[in-house]
């Protein structure tokens, strides 16, 4: 064994991932199936001199991580879609006011309260539009303990390049599921620190004014300088503006700083795709059953691959219509009524040779649900 | 061992089939260079009903986690019994406790039935190391872990008082059954 090997839940693999990015104040309110993320940081953070905080509801966390990390901090809240939807006005004051800043949420069954201890991928499309408004998002997920480590750190890192809320949707079957976790060492995964303002105290600071590389420094809340920060359109000061060229410019920023560097941002996992007939597309713990789908009938020789999603917005649409092009089909795979199945076909040339592969009861979706598709799209009946 | 064991434990909450399902996962992963997979059933039906946990220990990599047909299936409890039964995959393991189960139908699988709970009681005296002695019985059945193992995952889990008990539990577990040959 290596002497790093764990044996963990995947809500502790993300807790072990926000640590080793050095997160400083986690607020939160506990939910199934994300509750021992809460629980386990409640421990880990007061040993370390950093900060937890039980909040009354999930509108107060994710407030008070918005309002933690203007001082300066990293912070996380993490939850389940009741909770999710109670953030999203929030969500939006953090794009707005670009506050870097990690939302997890492990799905459970919805709407509403839903199916609390059972899994589903149902808040897809809520990470990507939940807000209201034009505005671009992080979004990204993991099928195994190994990536929900290492997309919690990259979350962290892309929330400080692009100061933005980055959202890390999990789900129940990950959130609770033991297997291997090898930590990496330290300084093995690059660390993204906070860039701050080189404005000396008593210089007019600009709070809303990039770098010629779009990069926009912070200065510490409650620090040297005094600056307003608002969910109104507003100037380089941080003041509330209604001037159609300063909305514009800003409406601008916030879309593009994140659309054009989607060849940047965007991960998908490749497997057996090269000279695939049939394309699986999946991610979470659905992107698990279609792998073993996948090694299954490549071992006899079938021409099957999976493209597997870790970035599911900015949605990677280029690499999809890449990859895609010379299958015959393509079967996405998810726990939902076809959230992602929609962004494939908008996306493919040829959308009617796309097919969805579902379950929407609660239960992960089985290998059986999987071959009886593949069946029918390959024309051979049940 | 064999390249892949599926296990479901089954049970009711405060038997320790969790705890016995997850000690045997990690003794795989730490100390034996396996993978291993586990998982459980959450909510009221662990708090009263049927509770149950799958566990998958191979060689190579896991990708889906549920157990559909396990290789072994332990059923503690009778209605965890009648629920579970069915999915033994023709040819398994099948292992109850005389003292909670009655077996009522017939499974394509060697039916063990072992009096774990009598047992424990009569030579340790302390049930609270029924789920651990349940352990001894199933490493010397099929022979998935070690037992060094087993105790090395236990003396970072247990208090250091009651390690001594629960080595007891895995020893006796394993001399009240005997290895299965022929197994699938």
């Amino acid at each position: 064994m290596k002497k790093n090997t764990v044996f963990v839940q995947g809500n502790e693999a993300c807790v072990l991932g926000a640590l080793y990015a050095e997160l400083d104040l986690f607020a939160g309110y506990p939910i199934t199936p994300s509750t021992e993320i809460a629980e386990l940081l409640s421990e880990r953070l007061p040993q370390e001199g950093k900060y937890f905080m039980q909040m009354e509801d999930e509108i107060a966390s994710i407030c008070a991580i918005i309002g933690a990390s203007l001082t300066g901090s990293k912070v996380m809240t993490a939850t389940s879609g009741p909770g999710f939807s109670l953030m999203q006005e929030a969500l939006g004051y953090a794009v707005m006011a670009e506050i870097p800043c990690v939302i997890v949420n492990v799905q459970r069954g919805g709407p509403s309260t839903g199916n609390p201890t059972h899994v589903s991928q149902g808040d897809v499309n809520q990470a990507r539009w939940g807000t209201h408004g034009d505005h671009s998002i992080i979004t990204m997920t993991a099928s195994n303990h190994q990536d929900v480590f290492s997309v919690t750190v990259d979350a962290f890192n892309l929330a400080e390049t692009y100061r933005t809320p980055v959202i890390l949707l999990f789900d129940e079957v990950i959130g609770h599921m033991r297997e291997k976790l090898i930590l990496p060492e330290k300084d093995e995964i690059k660390l993204i620190k906070r860039l701050k303002t080189e404005v000396a105290e008593g210089v007019d600071f600009r709070p809303y004014l990039p770098r010629d590389d779009g990069r926009i420094p912070m200065a510490d809340f409650g620090g040297v300088h005094r600056h307003n920060v608002t969910g109104l359109f507003h100037d380089m000061w941080g003041f509330p503006s209604n001037n159609p060229k300063i909305v514009d410019g800003l409406i601008h920023h916030l879309v593009d700083k994140i659309n054009n560097n989607i060849n940047t941002i965007a991960k998908v996992k490749e497997f057996h795709i090269d000279d695939a007939r049939t394309i699986f597309i999946s991610y979470g713990a659905s992107a698990r059953t279609a792998r073993h789908v996948v090694e299954n009938r490549r071992s006899r020789g079938e021409r099957v691959g999976l493209l597997e999603l870790i970035t599911l917005w900015p949605f990677p649409s280029h690499i999809i219509r890449e990859k895609c092009r010379k299958a015959r089909f393509v079967i996405v795979v998810e726990m939902n009524f076809g959230q992602i199945l929609k962004e494939v076909k908008a996306c493919i040339d040829e959308p009617e040779k796309v097919f969805l592969a579902n379950r929407v009861d609660g239960v992960l979706i089985t290998v059986q649900d999987i071959r009886k598709i593949l069946r029918i799209v390959q024309g051979k009946g049940i | 061992m064999r390249d892949k064991y599926r296990m479901v434990f089954s049970g009711s909450g405060g038997q320790g089939i969790i705890t016995a399902a997850v000690i045997i996962s990690e003794a795989a992963v730490l100390y034996e260079n396996l993978n291993a997979v586990q998982t459980q059933s959450y909510g009221p039906a662990a708090r009263g009903g049927s509770s149950r946990s799958d566990v998958i220990i191979s060689k190579s990599e896991i990708f889906f986690p549920k157990v559909i047909q396990p290789n072994t299936l332990i059923c503690l409890t009778q209605a965890a019994y009648n629920e579970f039964s069915g999915i033994v995959r023709p040819g398994g393991i099948l292992i109850t406790d005389s003292k909670y189960v009655s077996i009522e139908k017939k499974v394509d699988a060697d039916q063990i039935e072992i009096p774990i709970y009598d047992t424990v009681k009569k030579e340790i005296g302390n049930p609270v190391v029924f789920n651990i002695c349940l352990l001894g019985v199933i490493i010397k059945i099929k022979q998935i872990v070690k037992k060094e193992s087993i105790i090395k995952v236990m003396e970072q889990r247990i208090p250091a008082g009651f390690l001594n008990m629960n080595i007891d539990a895995i020893e006796l577990g394993m001399s009240m059954t005997s290895a299965i040959k022929n197994e699938i």
